[in-house]
């Protein structure tokens, strides 16, 4: 019972979070965004982003290879299927263990550093990955083709326990096959228990010793503790997050491409850790959402959809306008991306976590008197 | 900063349960209660239409949506109606697909399978897209295609020549208009074998994925069988962009053929790179040095430039054909664009006809009865001559076309010159060399 204790504050923002993600079928829909596919990557993303933020937010130490874990999971899991069962507990225990075995490693090696040093430490190790998975690997990882499911995989226990089903099968939970909106709950719930353990970490002694080496690790060293340990266990677990999310996606969509390993990728969960608020729990899982929101809205804008947008505007102008706009949509969605970033970064340097507590504040003190700042700045590590 | 209690841990709980309980039920009930996925019932049919706008593609995925618009528009039947007088199959009227006009929606699959099939799903689920379109890689086709098979959606493949798309990997949902390596093989073979001798050394480029991969078996099995030699294969990533580390040992090498399984943006910039080396004017083991292309398309040709002359390599179709299918097509497209169409534009847009005819022979939108349609279907009227689409690996067997840049184009667009026809009996084979099966063809309501 005593892990399950939080504070009054913790078990309401979990509360209206969980309301908030399993609404989302309903929310989402004036935005276009409430199918099953896009929501399951809500979920998703916001998992990698709150593991990132772990070490990120809390450490300090700045990874730029998370996409490694990410892509082991996706393929732990897919052989997972291929070779045991479609059930997608096994494949995320697999993906978890594995990501989590390869972070030790990577993360054992690129603490001996930190800084810049170790950002660059973790992208030439994700780099290694991706190029691993890309060619060296290719009989594992088949390549640019990407790993698929096949007719003829032997899926041991699945086969022993039913005749095999004509056609491929889909992943599921003991022999239940997810179809419609079953799958986004799955990750809804994984994205809950994520949550959940996120907000333990950050209210726990250990989230402290966490930002303790964030705001100054020198002397967290000379009072006499070892934060190699503490930073190497952070990094662990973010790994281990990341490689849930690896395998969330495989089991939304069994296929796993090294694509999904890529330094892009990498870059896009420190987007989106940025984007919503370093350290703050919520904030990196609102970057999550916005990014893979414009990455999937915005990118299927074409010229005519804008164009009709802009029908209200005479003639001319409306020319102007549409020729404008149409530039950052569709194949130009990274530039509105590009812009929004620079605009937050510029503006709101917390994020928009930020943006909600000013706003927040701004209410406050019209009622009664401000308090202290909500948060003392801390200074990066280095 | 109260502990949580008993008490609340119950409350919270409680709104969980009833969150995740009652959620479902509330908001999918309804939503796919239908007879197969994504029925059609206003008074519109939506095609999902998945191209290549970004990436090493991309040039080849923008000439493919003009093709797909284009497509539309006649099977609504305005413009002046294409292909759809010369088509041997007669049921299409220009008045939509079993009277409902076709609308379309379109999405950028990145040339990445994993951004693929996200942007198919989208359409699938949200756009409620009856049939899945396009993809010009092989790649993204396979991956597309296993989505399909598994929300019970017809995919009709753009331009993929991979052996694998209608060969391990076919789906009973999947279908391919496109030639594929094998095909390029046979075709080529006696071509090379005339054009630069019996007593030759390859060496292959090829990009490191599935149509990399059974290209450059093909084509090593056909030259080889003239008598060639083969020195090892070097792999490139897709995208590379510069090729010179894999091109620096080529001329070292003793090979005096360069055989590039290289398309799209990667195609022209490692033909273009191996002739400013200045592979095309050296001599080795006592021979002129040679380069092979052998998927090539007008949009390859036109961005290699001077480089492509002279250069052989194999084409599903070309615009200069003379048959009345080729001229009303490039007519037609010329019309609205302003240049001629490239194979990948012709592919796409015979695969959306195809369709659409299919569904007026079957009747209905009900994919079983779809695939029967286009199953074994043999037509004719689309600038292939006499085509069959087979039954069981659901390939189109057809001419295929040996094509050579040309060293005096005429005109901008006049960039290859038809040098020999590989006859349909000649490129056609067993469907059992290459395995795969097709699965079921049950509908799915996805």
């Amino acid at each position: 019972m005593n892990a399950l204790l939080m504070s009054r504050r913790d078990a309401v923002t979990l509360a209206i979070f969980a309301l908030v993600v399993l609404t989302m079928p309903v929310w989402l829909q004036p935005f276009g965004a409430a199918y099953p596919g896009l929501m399951q990557k809500f979920a998703i993303y916001a998992i990698f982003a709150i593991g990132f933020n772990i070490l990120f937010g809390l450490t300090g130490y700045l990874s730029f290879g998370h996409a490694a874990f990410l892509g082991v999971g996706s393929y732990t899991a897919v052989w997972s299927f291929k070779l045991l069962t479609m059930d997608a507990l096994p494949a995320i225990a697999f993906a978890i263990i594995l990501s989590g075995l390869l972070a030790v490693v990577i993360g054992y090696l690129s603490l001996r550093r930190s800084g810049i040093y170790f950002s660059i430490l973790t992208l030439a190790f994700a780099q290694m990955c991706y190029n691993l998975a890309y060619s060296v690997l290719t009989p594992i990882t088949n390549g640019e083709t990407s790993l698929q499911l096949n007719l003829r995989d032997p899926r041991i226990i699945d086969s022993a326990l039913a005749p095999r089903p004509a056609g491929l099968p889909s992943a599921g939970l003991f022999g239940h096959t997810f179809t419609g909106l079953e799958g986004f709950y799955f990750c809804a719930a994984a994205l809950l228990i994520a949550f959940f353990i996120a907000q333990k970490i950050f209210a726990s002694p250990f989230g402290m010793m966490l930002r303790g080496i964030k705001s100054n690790q020198t002397r967290m060293n000379y009072t006499g503790f070892n934060t190699r340990p503490y930073a190497l266990s952070a990094f662990v677990i973010s790994g281990m997050y990341a490689g849930l999310a690896g395998a969330l996606l495989a089991v939304t969509d069994p296929l796993a491409g090294a694509e999904r390993m890529q330094w892009t990728a990498s870059g896009e969960v420190v987007l989106m850790t940025i984007l919503g608020g370093v350290g703050t729990l919520i904030g990196p899982v609102l970057g999550a959402w916005i990014i893979k929101y414009f990455e999937n809205i915005f990118s299927a804008f074409n010229e005519q959809i804008v164009s009709r947008f802009f029908d209200f505007l005479p003639a001319g102008a409306h020319e102007v306008v549409t020729a404008v706009a149409s530039k950052f949509v569709g194949e130009g969605w990274n530039l509105t991306l590009g812009l929004v970033f620079v605009l937050i970064v510029v503006f709101l340097p917390g994020g928009i976590m930020e943006g909600v507590r000013r706003i927040a504040h701004l209410f406050d003190k019209s009622r009664r008197a401000p308090k202290a700042p909500a948060k003392l700045s801390t200074q990066p590590a280095e | 900063m109260a502990l949580l209690t008993r008490r609340r841990l119950l409350q919270t709980g409680m709104a969980g349960i009833i969150g995740t309980g009652i959620a479902p039920m509330m908001f999918t009930k309804g939503a796919w209660a239908q007879e197969f996925c994504n029925n059609p019932t206003g008074d519109t049919v939506t095609f999902g239409f998945n191209m290549p706008l970004t990436g090493a593609y991309a040039d080849e995925g923008a000439d493919q949506q003009r093709a797909l618009t284009l497509a539309v528009e006649h099977l609504n039947g305005e413009g002046d109606g294409g292909l759809l007088p010369t088509f041997s199959s007669k049921s299409l009227t220009g008045k939509g697909v079993l009277g409902k006009k076709v609308a379309y929606v379109t999405g950028d699959d990145q040339t990445k399978a994993d951004a693929g099939r996200d942007s198919a799903r989208r359409m699938i689920e949200r756009d409620g897209a009856i049939m899945i379109c396009g993809a010009s890689s092989s790649a993204v086709a396979i991956a597309e295609q296993a989505l399909c098979q598994e929300m019970g959606v017809i995919y009709m493949a753009g331009l993929t020549h991979s052996n694998d798309t209608t060969g391990k990997d076919k789906k009973r949902y999947g279908f391919r208009h496109f030639f594929n390596a094998y095909q390029s093989g046979i075709a080529l073979g006696p071509v090379l074998g005339e054009a630069y001798g019996k007593d030759r050394v390859a060496y292959h480029l090829t990009a490191d994925y599935t149509w990399g991969w059974t290209q450059e078996e093909s084509m090593k099995n056909a030259t080889e069988a003239l008598g060639w030699k083969t020195i090892a294969p070097v792999r490139t990533p897709v995208g590379a962009g510069d090729f010179s580390q894999y091109l620096t040992p080529v001329l070292n090498s003793g090979a005096d053929v360069l055989i590039l399984n290289h398309y799209g943006f990667d195609g022209v910039n490692s033909l273009t790179q191996a002739v400013q080396f200045g592979m095309k004017d050296k001599t080795v083991n006592g021979k002129k040095f040679e380069i092979v292309l052998p998927l090539v398309s007008d949009l390859m040709a036109k961005g290699a430039g001077e480089a492509m002359k002279g250069v052989y390599g194999t084409s599903n179709w070309d615009w200069q054909l003379k048959d009345a299918a080729s001229a009303a097509f490039t007519k037609s497209f010329g019309a609205k664009y302003g240049q001629p169409p490239s194979q990948i534009a012709h592919t796409s847009y015979v695969q959306a006809l195809l369709y659409a005819d299919a569904c007026e022979r079957a009747g209905t939108f009900y994919p079983p009865e779809v695939i029967k349609a286009l199953e074994g279907f043999e037509f004719d009227g689309m600038g292939n001559g006499p085509t069959l689409y087979r039954d069981t690996d659901h390939q189109c067997f057809k001419d295929v076309l040996v094509v050579q840049g040309k060293e005096a184009p005429a005109n901008q667009y006049d960039l290859l010159d038809v040098v020999a026809t590989a006859s349909k009996d000649s490129v056609t084979y067993d469907p059992a060399i290459f395995g795969g099966e097709l699965g079921p063809d049950t509908a799915a309501m996805c």
